[in-house]
């Protein structure tokens, strides 16, 4: 070994120094440096001097085994492959429901359900802030009467649905138990995953409603419930996704993601919940993004982090417990007006690296995403792009391809590191709580944002289409628009529900919300009655605003 | 130029995708301008009054929702209801090109979709502002 590393160590000098002296003056190197996204710099080879510090077992594992650097299971894609989720969700809860079933029809193995404005910050589709926005990113739900309509023929033991909702989460949770009840399914045998990470709406994504303190509340209440009655639902989707959308790079992404993450842990632990008992279900939700190899490097590196926060400050002894398993979407914030056909194949390499990187489930974006919701044509593609990886790359034949690579062994390393330094500087301030009160995350993601912009124009950051090969083009795509009907429908809708339902029921059950929302009891089983009687969604939030108050963001830039 | 131009950046209705806002925020500070943003979450009516008490020569709208049809032309109408016509009104956001006659014509004077360049953005401010 020793004399190995003295021999390539020659060797290495003397390839450099032949460069320096006789190749680059002749044939100089593109750049002058060139860096990841986050800012780490590319070296033009790696070799095993590069990784000589790597202690395999405890710095790798085997697969399935901590620090589950390699994989958080032990045969992956060889045993099955990942769930390919497409987040869909516009209009009614009628054109939602056929939407889905298409899905379904090509292929597609999970739900993903993307909610409007309105249902994502508590208004009802009667609401006048509402007006303009109901149906439009995603489908709205007033009541558990439109979630049945939702899920209408779709058997929710046979399903696995994710529900991008936070501050209202335990509502909608609740409404879908409701509608497996009715369908004779109990809440044992659903699964599924609910965002719940109030955290990242503070930082990034701003559907919060109510103040952090009786947020957390809710996330833990989700928490505590889940683990007593839901065994096989992800109770958080700890997410990084919009915290890179808003111009993160890779290493503040899963940085501010595992601070959130050591948050709600800390939280559960302080409402009286073990670790073990909640922390099996805590899953995550990251980014793939263009620079290739440090997206991958980024879903590794994430892996060891919290196996060893897990670990070594929690205590956990459960495996599940120090498994980071994860959620990937292909990067929305990539995607280019011009030349949307173009989009395919960004998509396509983002989507094979979180592959590369180990995803427990997907979704790949659609071409034309930058100008409007994505149309039936192109959803299939985005979903086809899935299932050619799957079935025709090979990529899938073994565990961690890339791992050994001396280039991705590093460059993991590297990630990790500069990760660190940003959680041990949150801690620092008090927590990621504190941390978002002050600004902080958000000021970081504000100033990376702006500098990958500056770069776009400066034409250091070549993006096709927008500042190289531009082409004269007209609009040919077909988009998917939302009519304006559904708004009024919708509140039609509401209007005999609200004639028909037992007012009474509503009344007590609200009443009660009320009352346990000023005290301590867990609100889910609170929430579940009201739902159960028809109480619209914006009903019980008011009662909750009521009782919590509303978060006013600071507008900083 | 007796004063700086000033610009209220806002962000109408329910949307909460803000990275756009505050890029072209600190691009046309960086360029000389007096940049006031409004923040998240802003009714039609607390924008042309935050404009009108800001004293600004530019409102610059962005929305990513698909809303933009029905809050653009409500901020127009409640510009004109107070009799103000001496602030450029633009939009910014995910808009499809066959929206955009529809938002020029309720009084939106130019609309930057994805991908324009912040430079562009602060060139046609300069040059057409009345001010």
């Amino acid at each position: 070994m020793e004399q190995n590393n003295k021999d390539l160590t020659f060797t290495l000098e003397q390839w450099e120094q032949k460069l320096e002296q006789k190749v680059l003056p002749r044939l100089p190197e593109r750049k002058q440096e060139f860096l990841t996204h986050s800012g780490i710099p590319v070296k033009r080879v790696y070799t095993p001097l590069d990784t000589n510090d790597l202690n395999y077992v405890e710095d790798l594992g085997l697969p399935g085994e901590y620090p589950f650097t390699r994989a958080v299971q032990p045969t992956m894609y060889r045993g099955r492959l990942w769930t390919m989720r497409q987040y869909a969700g516009f209009g009614t809860a009628e054109e939602t429901n056929k939407r889905f079933k298409y899905l379904l029809e090509q292929g597609q193995t999970g739900l993903s359900v993307a909610f409007d404005l309105p249902t994502q910050i508590g208004y009802d589709s009667d609401h006048s802030l509402s007006y303009g926005e109901v149906g439009k990113v995603g489908v709205a739900i007033d009541s558990l009467q439109d979630m049945e309509t939702l899920f209408n023929g779709i058997p929710l033991d046979k399903v696995s649905t994710s529900m991008t909702i936070n501050s209202p989460a335990a509502i909608l949770l609740a409404m879908y138990i409701a509608v497996a009840e009715k369908q004779g399914v109990a809440p044992d045998k659903l699964s599924g995953t609910i965002q719940n990470d109030i955290l990242k709406e503070y930082i990034a994504r701003g559907t919060y409603i109510f103040p952090p303190d009786p947020s957390m509340r809710l996330v833990t209440d989700i928490f505590s419930y889940c683990s007593g009655n839901l065994p096989n639902w992800n109770s958080i989707s700890i997410s990084g996704y919009h915290i890179r959308e808003a111009g993160a790079t890779a290493v503040q992404e899963i940085a501010f993601t595992i601070a959130n993450g050591i948050a709600y842990v800390e939280a559960a632990i302080k409402s009286g919940l073990k670790v073990d008992e909640f922390a099996p279900r805590l899953s995550f939700f990251f980014n793939a993004h263009l620079n290739f190899f440090e997206e991958i490097a980024k879903f590794r590196a994430a892996r060891r982090i919290w196996a060893k926060i897990m670990k070594e400050r929690f205590g956990a002894k459960d495996p599940k417990s120090q498994m980071l398993r994860f959620h990937t979407q292909t990067a929305g914030c990539t995607l280019t007006a011009q030349q949307p056909d173009t989009n395919i194949m960004r998509v396509a390499f983002q989507a094979l690296s979180a592959v590369l990187g180990g995803t427990q489930s997907l979704h790949t974006n659609s071409r034309d995403e930058a100008l409007a919701l994505p149309s039936e044509d192109s959803v299939l593609i985005a979903l086809r792009t899935q299932q050619v990886i799957a079935y025709e790359t090979g990529v899938t034949d073994t565990v961690d391809p890339l791992g050994g690579s001396y280039f991705i062994e590093t460059l993991t390393n590297q990630v990790e590191k500069a990760a660190m330094e940003y959680i041990s500087k949150i801690e620092s301030m008090g927590g990621a709580v504190r941390a978002i009160e002050e600004g902080f995350q958000q000021m970081e993601i504000q100033d990376s944002a702006y500098n990958y912009q500056m770069e776009i124009e400066s034409g250091e950051r070549v993006v096709i289409g927008v500042n190289k090969y531009q082409i004269e083009e007209k609009a040919s795509l077909n988009l998917l628009k939302v009519d304006p009907v559904v708004e009024e429908n919708q509140k039609n809708k509401l209007k005999v529900l609200k004639e028909q339902r037992n007012q009474s029921d509503v009344d007590r059950t609200l009443a009660r919300l009320k009352n346990a929302a000023g005290g301590s009891d867990n609100l889910m089983p609170h929430i579940l009655e009201a739902v159960r009687a028809y109480a619209t969604l914006g009903e019980i939030c008011d009662v909750l605003r009521e009782v919590f108050g509303e978060y006013q963001q600071r507008a900083i830039f | 130029m007796s004063r700086p131009i000033r610009i209220l950046i806002a962000k109408p209705g329910l949307d909460g995708h803000d990275r756009g806002a505050k890029v072209i925020a600190q691009a046309f500070r960086n360029a000389g301008m007096e940049v006031i943003y409004t923040g998240l979450r802003q009714t039609p009516e607390q924008i042309v009054q935050a404009a009108i008490q800001e004293d600004v020569d530019v409102i610059a709208l962005s929305c990513l929702s698909g809303a933009h049809s029905y809050l653009f032309p409500k901020i127009m109408d409640l510009l004109r209801a107070e009799e103000i016509d001496d602030i450029m009104v633009l939009g910014g956001g995910v808009i499809p090109e066959d929206d955009i006659p529809f938002l020029k014509e309720s009084g939106i004077v130019e609309v930057f979709g994805p991908g324009t360049p912040t430079k562009t953005m602060v060139d046609f401010i300069q040059k057409n502002v009345r001010h």
